[in-house]
């Protein structure tokens, strides 16, 4: 059966030569207090390895390697945390450290038979480690039982654990995992086929309110960051992107530029010139003395605006069909048909995009300090870019400031290495705000046609929805109304190459495609008398598990489809693997067109949660950050340029823009677990629209819903 | 240029260009990474520091109008994590990425020297610069109210 010790890892790799310098990895240091595990420090205290992901010291410490990025959404705890559940570690005595970028040791594959990987993104991390953390932790707790018995001459049978502590009863002993560190044997670790995992029943840390590991090291500064690591002789890298995605620079000032005090190295890329100066003050000025031609491309004729209005459903071609929407629409009673829009978002994760390369002498190793989605993207990328093989890369894994799928794409590791390449010193690259929007991978604009067919009691017989814009399969995600019961369902899909770069986004397609679908139902709703949230549950009649996401919404939040004082409520329903619905309360400025959020409720069925109060914080924040995009978050292309350049005109939500209240309820489940981080984000945009039809009787079909668009919904 | 000023209760002396600002020196040159940049325009408060106890924008503060002050960085708030923001801060679990939060802790934390029991629209109006992408504004007022009930009793 399967044996999960997977050895190899030797010392060597575990250290990486630069630039006379040695640095040591396996765990670069993101908290306070936390020596690197280098070994310098463990003369009196004995580290021992157990396998790749826990070494167990002699003074009772647990070092648990974690694999996914820690950007917010709370990971760095919560798979440590399933790993020590099992293995009935003692929380207190756990040190979390990253792990490696080793994609074959660390990395899972999302699909059976996909390759390893390490990317965090989708809310996948749970889903991905769950089992292997949970088998690795009982594996070795079977292993430290193993142990125990030997050197007490028992049978393992008569042992058992508390949390740090292998007992036995019989005896009144006890031994610490420390203990038995010093002597154990964890060559060969016990077969899984004889190992037991907790009844979840039984559970001590999964499941309990638990503060997160990050959280003291980010309230005193103290966390770092990528863009906070220094390293000694460090130069700085600014780089100077085309405006128009795809146009090739030609530095027409490169002899000016040399000249300038601090410049160190000019770079050109093929999308841009690089500098690298003595500091960062000489490396903004550099940038800015730039002056570059800009070769054409395919996107300098992208008008963001007209071209979506252009969008029509010629040529779509079908990505789902079920039943015959064409056949039963000659039967139905009634047919609506309606338009939505929405469009290109930004990621404005708070930390720009940066990244520390420092490249060995002879250029034939280097080291990477990154906070990435993607470490094992960024090695490649840097592999590529210098030209060697991906193990002469070691990268060390910082802490993200938000990810939100930006810090997937690998471009800004590569972009470092050629700077550092350039140059016999690490060289930190920082992006500018500026850089970060103007140079941005946006969530795609899209544009929805439906059409539905009702039966004379407006039920939905027959549903067709054709999606129209760039970002491929990004614009299909969340395209489904799987858990409504709807007989003729068909999915249309047209992608539109403008030569934009465009990117997941926090929830990925189901931002965009759950507001214009959830949109749609609710007119579908109003257009026949019903109450939105009834003429739902109606439709949810055979899913039991859903229809008590949208209940459990209902009850909490004390459902009123009727407006009172100037306020009313709307509803929402999303899957995004795990199961949501939103309601919101709003008011409306009618002068202004300000639409405000007041309160707001969410209920979500992520399956089992691993740390319940982390997951309604991610839930409050995605509630917020999906506020943000429905009301004031809009990217404009004019001339194949982004318009929007910083947060004084790409504004996010702010603390006077929040509701004053988000609750949120977890159902109880024991059901596999499936993400949190971005589940209660796409029901935001329905469930405002359809607050809104509820107040005013209109409806809202572009979002953003900014000022001058609700002004202009009002008067028409 | 050479500016000399009080940080975090110690004279410092640093050597910048002309055009440094005190973001950029105290995170590249004096080596306090706590303060953050994210836009480089006074628009987002992640780079917040106090300058003679008063909360201001380091990204967009020049190092000549730094000299003679007292500057105080998150590093500088309190000796062991415990400043009562810090405190609340982590008993409401409010950092999730965690990059704005030493910005809106040393913002907030101005707002308690003059206000010991600030109402929820004072916390929102003296906070309303402090962007948080992550959404972790409910849990920042929560974490503001206690500490300032902390304060009082
Ligand atoms: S970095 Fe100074 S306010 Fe944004
Ligand atoms: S905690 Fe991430 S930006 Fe505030």
């Amino acid at each position: 059966m399967m044996k999960n010790k997977q050895r190899g890892m030797s010392r060597r790799q575990f250290l990486a030569t630069t630039g006379g310098a040695t640095f040591f990895i396996g765990g670069y240091c993101l908290l306070p207090g936390c020596t690197t595990d280098s070994g310098a420090e463990a003369k009196e205290v004995l580290k021992k390895e157990v396998n790749v992901w826990v070494k167990l010291a002699s003074d009772n410490q647990v070092i648990i390697y974690t694999p996914a990025a820690e950007m917010g959404q709370g990971s760095m705890t919560s798979v440590p945390l399933i790993l020590a559940e099992e293995m009935d570690a003692d929380w207190s005595k756990v040190k979390i450290l990253s792990s490696p970028v080793e994609a074959e040791t660390y990395g899972v594959g999302w699909y059976p038979g996909g390759n390893k990987n390490m990317t965090t993104a989708g809310s996948r991390t749970i889903r991905s480690y769950y089992q292997l953390m949970r088998e690795t932790g009982a594996q070795i707790r079977a292993s430290l039982l193993q142990n125990a018995a030997e050197k007490w001459q028992v049978s393992v049978e008569e042992l058992t654990t508390k949390p740090g502590f292998v007992i036995h009863e019989a005896s009144d002993s006890s031994m610490s995992f420390g203990e038995i560190a010093e002597f154990g044997n964890f060559e060969s670790l016990p077969d899984m086929a004889g190992v037991k995992l907790k009844d979840p029943k039984d559970f001590k840390l999964v499941g309990k309110v638990l503060p997160r590991y990050d959280i003291p090291s980010k309230t005193n500064g103290s966390a770092t960051y990528g863009m906070d690591v220094h390293l000694p002789g460090m130069l700085y890298g600014f780089i100077s992107r085309s405006p128009v995605h795809g146009a090739k620079p030609e530095l027409t000032n490169e002899e000016e530029i040399k000249n300038m005090d601090g410049v160190v190295s000019i770079v050109t890329l093929d999308h841009g010139v690089g500098v690298v100066c003595q500091s960062v003050e000489a490396g903004l000025k550099a940038k800015r003395q730039m002056k570059i031609n800009w070769g054409e491309s395919l996107m300098q004729s992208h008008n963001s605006e007209e071209d979506m209005n252009a969008y029509t459903t010629d040529g779509a071609s079908e990505t789902k069909h079920e039943g015959d929407v064409a056949g039963a629409l000659k039967n139905v009673a009634k047919v609506h048909e309606a338009i939505f829009t929405n469009k290109y978002v930004y990621h404005a994760q708070m930390e720009p995009l940066n990244a520390v390369v420092s490249v060995a002498a002879d250029k034939q190793s280097a080291e990477v300090w990154i906070g990435s989605q993607a470490p094992d993207g960024a090695k490649s990328a840097v592999a590529q870019t210098l030209g060697i093989d991906e193990n002469k890369i070691t990268v060390n894994q910082l802490f993200l400031g938000g990810g939100f799928g930006r810090r997937t794409l690998p471009g800004y590791a590569a972009e470092c290495a050629a700077l550092a390449k350039s140059v016999d010193k690490p060289v930190k690259l920082i992006w500018k705000r500026e850089d970060d929007v103007s140079y941005g991978a946006f969530r795609p604009q899209v544009k929805h046609f439906f059409k539905a067919g009702l039966d004379k009691d407006g039920k939905i017989i027959s549903w067709d929805h054709t999606a129209v814009g760039p970002g491929g399969g990004l614009s299909n995600g969340g395209a489904s109304v799987a858990h409504y019961d709807i007989p003729n369902v068909r999915f249309m899909r047209k992608d539109v190459d403008h030569g934009i770069r465009t990117k997941h986004w926090r929830a990925v397609g189901h931002g965009p495609h759950k507001y214009a679908v959830e949109t749609f139902i609710d007119q579908l709703a109003r257009a026949n008398n019903k109450d939105p949230y009834l003429y739902r549950l109606e439709m949810m009649q055979s899913n039991e598990r859903v229809r008590k996401v949208l209940e459990r919404a209902a009850e909490m939040s004390n459902w009123d489809p009727t407006p009172k004082d100037g306020r009313a409520m709307g509803i929402a329903f999303a899957d995004r693997d795990s199961f949501s619905c939103g309601v919101a309360e709003i008011s409306l400025n009618r002068d202004t067109g300000v639409i405000r959020v007041h309160k707001y409720w969410c209920a979500v069925d992520a399956g089992v949660i691993v740390q319940p109060d982390n997951a309604v914080a991610q839930v409050e924040g995605a509630v917020n950050m999906g506020i943000s995009s429905t009301l004031k978050e809009q990217i404009d292309v004019k001339d194949g340029k982004v318009v929007q350049s910083n947060f004084h005109d790409y504004p996010i939500l702010r603390m006077s823009e929040a509701p004053e209240s988000i609750e949120v309820a977890l159902i109880d489940s024991d059901e596999s677990p499936e993400g949190i981080g971005e589940a209660g984000l796409p029901a935001v945009g329905g469930a405002i629209a359809s607050a809104f039809a509820a107040l005013t009787g209109k409806h809202l079909y572009d979002m953003p819903f900014t000022p001058d668009k609700v002004l202009a919904v009002l008067n028409s | 240029m050479k500016t000399s000023f009080e940080l975090n209760g110690k004279n410092v002396s640093v050597d910048t260009p002309e055009d440094a600002t005190l973001l950029w020196t105290l995170r590249e040159r004096l080596k306090l990474t706590g303060t953050k940049f994210g836009c480089g325009i006074a628009a987002c408060g992640a780079c917040t520091v106090h300058l003679d106890g008063t909360a201001v924008r380091s990204c967009s503060m020049p190092m000549a109008a730094v000299a003679g002050k007292q500057v105080t960085t998150i590093e500088g708030l309190s000796e062991n994590n415990d400043h009562p923001l810090q405190v609340a801060f982590q008993d409401e679990q409010v950092p999730q990425c965690g990059y704005c939060q030493s910005g809106q802790i040393m913002q907030a934390a101005t707002l308690l020297t003059s206000n010991s029991s600030p109402s929820r629209e004072e916390i929102v109006s003296h906070m309303n610069g402090n962007l948080c992408r992550c959404g972790t504004y409910n849990r920042i007022i929560k974490a503001i109210t206690k500490a300032a009930e902390e304060g009082q009793s």
